[in-house]
């Protein structure tokens, strides 16, 4: 996963050979890389005693422990767990969630952003404001009243009241964003659009969505994670068994006294594949959006 | 064209229309409710009793309240203030040192293991550090027992004097990768003459370290410190999924303090006066570390 890694500078370093100071203190190369491993091994050992004690059987764990090579191979757990909490129905809740969320939040996002960016309406600057407060709120702050309202409007305990709070919520930081890479739309297309005789939503759809693609792919891929990984409000919203989503189902089965250590780290592991997958499906789009969304 | 007040042209407010609408229903009208709330007595059902500034009376003398921000201010240790200093140093042996030696496909593969623990659900972090922590089932109390440890076996997340700790050490582990992978990319915009002129007067990498990477990676570290502190005032899913702010409170924290009185003990009024009080200081820091940040940036060389 390269961050846009300017290769020509790279290379440009290790023509120039070993730099001096690096070349007087050899050792110490390999003591650093040492540290780096150990470290690094640290951080994803949790999810490969996860993955080794997911396939293992109660009994192979107790008598060898977490970090034995497993006896043999063993889905039972797993597949009992998937059966258990009807797997398949959290792993399609979430999808659908995130999807509708990733599409609605990018559209809602290009609107205001068009307004605000290169419409530059009357009280951006508060307009702004308003959605870069938006984006700094604690969810607890709106959970109650949505609630309430929620159930008045029989939208409680539905997806569709997910999708549209989290639509709501990602556009804040995708209108954010996106006003301000849409600030600096080069004037001359827009121009040429209305020379044509293109209208407003014509020039938006023709011209501006197109040449800003790569940033919606980014704000997309975002709002698609980051629906999938939500727990605060889908806990509160989705209390019944087939609207859950799988952080929710795996949040609230902590702490259940069925069960045991296979399971549990078979449960993990089922919920951390589909992130797993996601994540390298889209690391080079996560690598370049975390940054570019963060330094405007 | 010119930004003046009145709009470069007019007829674009009507993209505006949907997202203030959807903002409104949304962000705006619940939140003032809920400010509203936090001024009545309310158990969730029947009409709200104005009770005027009394929950927050009522916060100002409780210990659990203050007690909750503490634990914020040591998760914001552990959140914010580790993970941005050693994520500095990560970044920089990363992006100046070992890209340079071993090429930069080690780099990568480092700077991918640590933002590794970021792309997970944290209910689902919250469930592998569950289970590797839980007392009797546990894989790290079952790795010291097998190592002759055995004594240093805890009831990490049970044990008042350690739960903490052990969600400390976890919210480090979880949010390293998000600085290093942040202050790396900031390292690209870094003129390599510049390093290569330090080089040839003899800096130590200590020294190039210190006035060049920290003088000009300022953007990022700002960014850096105010989301990481923010994600800190926010936390519930591990403190959920991994404690539920026990035992005794030791672990409890702000939101899930505000969603404990929502939803268990029936305290609408009260709940919302904590979350009321929470948004209030999330959004001054956030302004103050804007203002921090617009400074620097200014002042700076960019």
């Amino acid at each position: 996963m390269t961050v846009l890694s300017a290769p020509a500078r790279q290379d440009r370093a290790e023509d120039a050979g070993p730099l001096r100071p690096l070349k007087r203190r050899r050792p110490a190369r390999w003591v650093v890389l040492a540290v780096l491993l150990v470290l690094v091994l640290l951080f994803v050992a949790p999810m490969l005693v996860v993955a080794i004690n997911a396939v293992k059987t109660p009994a192979d764990y107790a008598s060898n422990g977490p970090l034995s090579i497993p006896e043999r191979l063993s889905f039972q757990g797993i597949a009992d767990f998937w059966v258990r909490v009807d797997f398949t129905r959290k792993l399609l809740n979430s999808f659908v969630t995130s999807l509708a969320v990733a599409v609605l939040a990018v559209l809602l996002s290009v609107l205001n952003a068009y307004a605000l960016g290169i419409g530059r309406v009357k009280g951006r600057i508060w307009f702004l404001v308003f959605f870069l407060v938006a984006n700094v709120l604690p969810q607890e702050v709106l959970a109650y009243p949505l609630y309430y309202l929620s159930k008045n409007l029989h939208l409680y305990d539905s997806l569709t009241s997910i999708v549209i709070i989290f639509t709501v919520i990602q556009s804040a930081f995708g209108t954010y964003l996106l006003s301000s890479v849409y600030a600096e739309f080069p004037t001359e297309l827009l121009d040429a659009a209305a020379v044509d005789g293109a209208g407003k939503g014509r020039t938006l759809w023709r011209v501006v969505v197109p040449v800003s693609r790569p940033t919606l792919a980014v704000l997309f891929t975002f709002f698609f994670i980051w629906t999938w990984n939500e727990f605060f409000l889908p806990l509160i919203f989705l209390v019944s068994n087939e609207n859950q989503t799988v952080p929710v189902a795996l949040g609230v089965l902590q702490g259940d006294r069925l069960m045991d250590a296979t399971t549990t780290s078979a449960s993990a592991l089922v919920g951390i594949l589909p992130a797993m997958l996601f994540f390298l499906i889209f690391q080079r789009t996560l690598t370049r959006g975390i940054t570019a969304g963060a330094i405007k | 064209m010119s930004g003046r007040g009145g709009g470069r042209n007019p007829g674009y407010g009507l993209f505006l229309i949907p997202g203030v609408l959807a903002s409104l229903a949304v962000i705006v009208v619940p939140l003032v409710m809920t400010v509203g709330i936090s001024f009545t007595r309310w158990t969730g059902i029947g009409t709200p009793q104005w009770t005027g500034l009394d929950n927050y009376t009522r916060l100002i003398h409780d210990a659990n309240f203050w007690a909750s921000f503490g634990h914020i201010l040591l998760l914001i240790v552990a959140m914010a203030v580790i993970p941005t200093l050693v994520g500095l140093l990560l970044a920089a042996v990363l992006f100046d040192y070992v890209a340079k030696v071993f090429g930069n496909r080690w780099a990568s593969v480092f700077r991918s293991g640590l933002y590794l623990p970021q792309v997970l659900p944290v209910a689902v972090t919250g469930i592998v550090w569950g289970w590797i922590l839980h007392p009797s089932y546990g894989a790290l109390n079952r790795i010291l027992d097998s190592a002759g440890l055995g004594s240093l076996a805890r009831n990490w997340l049970g044990d008042p004097q350690y739960a903490l700790l052990s969600v400390m050490a976890v919210m480090v582990w979880f949010q390293l990768g998000y600085p290093v992978v942040m202050f790396m990319s900031g390292l690209q915009r870094i003129d390599p003459e510049l390093y290569e002129a330090a080089d040839l007067d003899g800096a130590t990498w200590w020294q190039r370290f210190r006035r060049i990477t920290v003088y000009l990676i300022r953007p990022e570290f700002y960014v850096v410190l105010v989301t990481t502190t923010i994600a800190a005032l926010k936390i519930f899913g591990q403190i959920f999924v991994l404690t539920r702010g026990g035992p005794s409170n030791a672990t409890l924290v702000p939101s899930y303090f505000a969603y404990k009185s929502f939803f268990q003990t029936a305290q609408v009024g009260y709940g919302s006066a904590i979350s009321t009080v929470l948004t209030v200081i999330i959004i001054v820091l956030a302004f103050v570390f804007l203002r921090l940040q617009n400074r620097a940036e200014r002042g700076g060389t960019r």
